[in-house]
């Protein structure tokens, strides 16, 4: 091996580009060249038209006005963000439940054997209910109808919208979880088993591992799916960027501290979505040889 | 170490059908310690299974198998203790890809045979570097040959010293230029004194590398021979057939 790379340092060092060689790197130069030029003209063409025929149409000063005040945006900044905040706990908490909860609900679907019949069962069941409810259904019967069992007795709105956020996602990501173990061949299975490792040691260090990775875009799909309907828990009360947004619309009549909301939960998402995206460029990159396509 | 003068591993009419194909049909095999036994045959005649009921992952329909004088195809022995015991070798090596070479080769020791990481990480080194693959510990298999993966994956099924090793046609994968360094690495193994059995589709190298070798065909043992005898004299008409195919 170390024969084969000394071979090629001592090429490399006497190896000047062939005329071919110059040849095709000015004409991929200029194929860049061009094609930077023609997206950067289209994308100035579209923008154009766009500002063209929102600025030009009738109604766009009141628009303004009513949606992209800055001095409402200013003003309401503070209480948006302070309901924010809330939703990002509810966020962390829910989504740490969802992980958990899937992970658990997945590994029971893939267990093998008549014994493990009514967990199976329940597991397939339960995504069964709760991909099939709507969020807002389920949010209302959890944080209107749980209360009433007194479990938890004065526990606030938030937890139990949490509870009913965990409910509806995990079932979405179970799914997700069981594809992604079902996706990793079955030779990695008999090979960890041939070495003696258990069932649950395969599953935790040979399975799960490899099947995460398959399933970590759609997983992030989901994460940020959840990411905007912790706003929905305001519909139980509690005050939360929407919520904070709704009582400042109605404090100064005007439209703008909604968009302050929605922005903040577009910034909230965007850096999870480009982190994503590094991730798994970087695993992929670790493990496997490159090409180019 | 009850069976330390018997056979390591001994098969007593071991049957196995898959729906109405009888894949094994009542196989008796012994191997004796330091003994390296070739199963050949050509493809569907049983071999692979016959490894794989051996480490049980496949069941058997009747029969016995013992491991050094223990029966391990009774349903309530442990079968993860059983496997810990004997190392396999997959035609395509099944490395875990999300693991470095090294912990490839570790996973068994710290996980199975609870060896703490720092002396199961020296004797991973150690095993790799005798095979020239120190300098791949830290990398993850997808950069290595298929002839270093395969080697790798050897490596892998002996660091936690195995009584048995099974090899299943652990040069079928491979390019014809890297078949030469896997079996070097067999045959170094068997010159120690691991007990082998390995399905294989390489006459020479059976003929060179195992004291046995065993022919089968239709899931029966036709001929169970010494090596030399096996190739230079098969007593069976079935057996000279099998054989001029790869003289050919």
């Amino acid at each position: 091996m170390t024969d084969s790379t000394d071979a090629r340092t001592a090429t490399t060092d006497a190896w000047q580009p062939s005329t071919i060689e110059l040849e095709r790197r000015s004409f991929r130069r200029r194929q860049t060249g061009r094609s930077v030029l023609v997206s950067i003209a289209s994308t100035l063409a579209i923008a154009a038209l766009l500002v063209w025929a929102l600025v030009g149409s009738p109604g766009w000063t009141r628009v303004v006005e009513t949606f992209f005040d800055p001095q409402v945006a200013i003003a309401s900044l503070p209480r948006v963000l302070e309901g924010f905040w809330l939703n990002i706990q509810v966020l962390f908490f829910a989504s740490i439940g969802v992980v958990l909860v899937a992970l658990l609900l997945a590994t029971l679907r893939t267990l093998r054997g008549p014994v493990f019949f009514p967990l199976r069962a329940l597991a397939a069941g339960y995504t069964d209910i709760f991909r099939g409810m709507p969020v807002l259904i389920v949010l209302y019967l959890v944080g209107f109808g749980l209360p009433g069992l007194d479990f938890f007795p004065r526990m606030p709105v938030a937890f139990w919208g949490t509870i009913a956020l965990i409910l509806t996602y995990s079932a979405y990501v179970s799914e997700v979880f069981r594809a992604g173990i079902e996706a990793v061949h079955p030779s990695q299975r008999l090979a960890a088993r041939s070495l003696g490792l258990s069932h649950g040691q395969t599953m935790r260090r040979v399975v799960l591992p490899q099947a995460l990775r398959k399933v970590t875009p759609a997983l992030m799909n989901d994460f940020v799916a959840m990411q905007k309907d912790v706003g929905l828990i305001s519909v139980l009360g509690a005050v939360d960027a929407v919520r904070a947004a709704q009582i400042e619309t109605a404090h100064f009549f005007n439209f703008t501290p909604y968009v302050v909301a929605g922005l903040l939960f577009v910034l909230l998402a965007w850096p999870m979505i480009r982190f994503t995206d590094w991730v798994s460029a970087r695993m992929r990159a670790r493990e496997q040889v490159g090409s180019i396509v | 170490m009850s069976g330390a003068t018997g056979p390591v591993l001994r098969l007593r009419g071991v049957r196995r059908a898959f729906g109405d194909h009888l894949v094994l049909d009542g196989i008796d095999l012994d191997v004796a310690a330091h003994e390296v036994v070739a199963l050949v045959g050509s493809s569907g005649s049983g071999k692979s299974t016959l490894l794989r009921t051996v480490n049980l992952i496949e069941r058997i329909d009747d029969g016995e198998i013992l491991l050094q004088g223990r029966d391990i195809s009774d349903p309530r022995i442990d079968a993860d203790a059983v496997r810990a015991r004997i190392g396999v070798v997959f035609q395509h090596y099944n490395l875990f890809p999300h693991l470095s070479v090294l912990d490839n080769v570790t996973l068994a020791s710290r996980l199975v045979h609870r060896v703490g990481r720092a002396e199961a990480e020296r004797r991973g080194l150690e095993l790799l570097a005798s095979i020239g693959l120190a300098d791949f510990a830290r990398a993850f298999p997808d950069r290595l040959s298929g002839g270093q993966q395969q080697r790798a994956a050897i490596v892998r099924a002996i660091a936690t010293d195995p009584e048995l090793l099974l090899l299943d046609e652990v040069t079928s994968a491979l390019d014809p230029e890297l078949v030469g360094e896997v079996l070097a690495l067999v045959r170094s193994l068997a010159d120690r004194g691991t007990t082998i059995v390995m399905a294989t589709h390489e006459m020479a190298f059976a003929r060179d590398v195992a004291d046995r070798v065993v022919f089968l065909d239709a899931g029966r043992i036709i001929e169970d021979a010494p090596a030399r005898q096996f190739f230079e004299a098969p007593r069976e008409e079935r057996t000279r057939e099998f054989l001029t195919r790869f003289r050919a």
